[in-house]
């Protein structure tokens, strides 16, 4: 198991999804993946993201204008 | 025993397209959608910068009519490759600067890459014949099918009855009486088939699925090219077009102003590329300035600045100047008066 850090920064939905899809593409099932962002629909678009598409948020932190998403890569 | 055929839809977030991959559901075929970023789309952006906006989240239509479908979502980045469409349509623009046949040419060929790639069969859209005066034509129907490629891998749920069988349909991996016939302006057909659906939610852009599709910022999107003397854009000046005020007091350089805080904060976060200006003596909006200012237009550009703050009324404020090598500069200028500010400045 890995556990890796995405940059999603500055990036305004769906940007933040899209880089976070792209990543969890490179990883493997089990792997781990933290995205730290700044736009706050993050919250609600990357936990619908993995829903449907079988990835599971592990925890969801916000503070100061930062929103941290921690997902685990699920099987394909 | 038969192949499971697949199909990729293309969901824009809106009603058509969630109807039309449900049609194919029902009929057996593993459906999956996809959906293009273009830089314009309306999804998301303006509602997370504008502080007002954030007591009510907004979710991506997307995301959340491909969890009512419960099919995957593939969202596909395409910024760059978008600007040919925008900059060179071949069929023009619709009423603003909205190119809706050649994005959807572009589009259903990106589709048709995808479908190669992942093993799909055929392409699905909501597309209604007669729904949108430039895009969604019966003479724009063949047109999208052929100068996309997909041909008779394209099939269009809502109103396949009116066009001629395509390769599902004369497979028979589909069905096609039990495909529609919908023609027209009317959402009354789509209402009454969400319902026996069961599709109580659902959304309805107004205009179309973009930005490109409203008067002020395709104004807003001109005015740069002009300004700059190239059509050339980067998905920041995309971006910075849906936030704050532009006022473009001469022709070399143009004002960005917050007009509340959470678009003070997007705007801070390009500090380091433009010249910026705020009001210290009293409260005031974050100010970037596009283009090159001359040393003789700040104190017209730092007097504007000075407009928008609570010192409006005040004889004189200080505004500080900052260059994007953190270079600083202070001056005390009136605040410009309503009246003096010509309409033309507003774009
Ligand atoms: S509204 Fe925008 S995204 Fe939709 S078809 Fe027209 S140009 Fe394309």
């Amino acid at each position: 198991m890995t556990r890796e850090i995405l940059n999603a920064r500055r990036l305004l939905c769906p940007l933040p999804v899209i880089r976070t899809q792209d990543k969890v593409k490179q990883m493997q099932t089990g792997d781990q993946l933290e995205v730290i962002c700044t736009d706050p629909g993050v919250m609600q678009d990357i936990p619908t993201w993995c829903r449907i598409n079988g990835h599971t948020v592990l925890e969801l932190l916000s503070g100061d204008h930062e929103y941290t998403v921690i997902l685990e890569v699920g099987g394909a | 025993m038969n192949k499971q055929r697949k199909a990729v839809a293309l969901i824009s977030g809106g009603l058509d397209s969630m109807l039309a991959a449900r049609t194919i559901q029902e009929q057996g075929i593993h459906v999956e959608g996809i959906n293009f970023f273009t830089g314009f789309c309306v999804e998301g952006h303006t509602h997370a910068i504008r502080e007002k906006d954030k007591a009510k989240p907004k979710r991506n239509n997307s995301l959340w009519v491909a969890e009512q479908l419960g099919i995957k979502l593939h969202i596909v980045d395409v910024i760059e490759e978008y600007k040919n469409v925008l900059l060179n349509p071949k069929h023009g623009y619709g009423q603003h600067m909205n190119p809706c046949l050649d994005c959807k040419i572009f589009m259903v060929n990106k589709a048709k890459q995808w479908i190669a790639e992942n093993d799909f069969d055929f392409i699905i859209t909501g597309e209604v014949m007669g729904q949108r005066p430039m895009s969604q034509r019966k003479a724009t129907m063949p047109i999208v099918a052929k100068e996309s490629g997909a041909d008779d891998l394209l099939l269009r749920p809502l109103c396949a009855k009116n066009l001629p069988a395509t390769l599902p349909e004369r497979e028979g991996w589909v069905d096609r009486e039990k495909l529609h016939s919908i023609t027209g302006r009317s959402r009354k057909p789509q209402i009454t088939m969400a319902k026996e659906f069961g599709i109580d939610e659902y959304s309805q852009p107004a205009g179309g699925c973009c930005f490109l599709t409203d008067k002020y910022y395709s104004a807003k999107l001109v005015d740069l090219w002009k300004a700059r003397d190239s059509r050339e854009y980067e998905l920041d000046d995309v971006m910075l077009l849906k936030v704050g005020r532009h006022i473009r007091p001469q022709a070399h350089y143009k004002m960005i102003i917050a007009r509340e805080e959470g678009e003070g904060r997007f705007l801070h976060g390009y500090k380091k590329d433009y010249v910026s200006m705020t009001c210290v003596s009293h409260q005031g909006p974050l100010v970037l300035i596009d283009g090159t200012i001359a040393a003789e237009d700040l104190y017209l550009a730092a007097s504007i600045t000075a407009r928008y703050g609570q010192g409006r009324d005040a004889e004189q404020v200080e505004v500080n100047i900052v260059y994007q090598d953190g270079a600083e500069r202070t001056l005390h200028v009136k605040p410009m008066l309503e009246q003096d500010m010509p309409k033309a400045w507003f774009i």
